[in-house]
């Protein structure tokens, strides 16, 4: 993926890239986007259901129901996972399991999964952040640096 | 029932925006749902996630982009009570429901499970 120094082809070389580039399959985005709306929405509406159960049957309001909503769909995100059924969804729909929370349990759990064989402490406990790591490393970054601004705005709007 | 259906359009449409970033913008799933969080956390800046929750409900709370914002009002409520280090403080207050149930369940899952090929 690196973009940096590119090496400078030979005329055979630029050829052959646009031969390939040629016939690389096209990407059906139209399609592609169809399926991650209609996958990522289901999921989004089965989030829905599981929030309006905790709405219901426990002591939750519209605010605090987020919490133990996410928590269940990586539940189920987890379980689907172990039994090798995510996967099958996710190479159908793309990025409509992708970036619901269902497909950031997905990773890590896969992760986990995959390295047991390597052990618990180097193989599961050193994976399981491996794919999933970044989500959480730019996401924390980003959260702090947008709230330091809000904070010190907040600040120097008060004084 | 409402709710229902803009919770499916919401997050739909989030979806069909990481799905252009991947088909369109050639990036790998790491560097759309890493984009995704970035943009939860700006838009929560800027004010606009909560307003997006109340209107879709889970359509905005289960699209990876409401742990950026979940992120941002963790440490703002925390920096509102106790000053700046309340941003290190309060950053996991509100996601550590999601971070902590991933890592025990994706550690049970690696105990019980065996790889599918």
């Amino acid at each position: 993926m690196s973009k940096s120094q590119k090496p400078t082809l030979t005329p055979a070389q630029l050829e052959y890239q646009s031969f390939a580039r040629a016939r690389e399959p096209k990407r059906p985005v139209l399609l592609n986007c169809f399926k991650a709306f209609l996958v990522g929405g289901l999921i989004c509406a089965i989030g829905q259901g599981v929030s309006e159960f905790f709405l219901w049957h426990f002591d939750f309001t519209e605010k605090t129901a987020g919490n133990p909503t996410v928590a269940m769909m990586i539940l189920f995100s987890v379980i689907l996972t172990g039994v090798g059924v995510y996967d099958h969804i996710a190479q159908w729909s793309g990025a409509g399991t992708a970036i619901p929370v269902t497909g950031f349990a997905n990773a890590m759990s896969s992760a986990a999964i995959e390295h047991r064989s390597e052990g618990l402490v180097l193989g599961v406990g050193a994976n399981m952040f491996r794919l999933a790591g970044s989500v959480i490393v730019f996401g924390t970054f980003a959260a702090f640096i947008v709230a330091l601004i809000k904070t010190l705005l907040a600040k120097a709007g008060g004084m | 029932m409402a709710i229902y259906c803009w919770a499916f359009i919401v997050g739909g449409l989030i979806c069909v925006v990481g799905q252009l970033l991947m088909d369109v913008g050639g990036l790998t799933p790491a560097h759309t749902a890493s984009i995704m969080v970035v943009a939860g956390a700006v838009l929560a800046g800027l004010g606009l996630y909560e307003p997006l929750i109340d209107f879709a409900g889970a359509g905005a709370t289960v699209p990876i982009t409401s742990f950026g914002n979940s992120l941002v009002q963790g440490a703002l409520a925390e920096a509102s009570r106790t000053g700046l280090v309340g941003i290190l403080t309060g950053i996991f207050e509100v996601t550590s429901a999601g971070i902590s149930a991933a890592i025990i369940f994706s550690f049970i899952a690696a105990l019980l499970f065996k790889p599918k090929g």
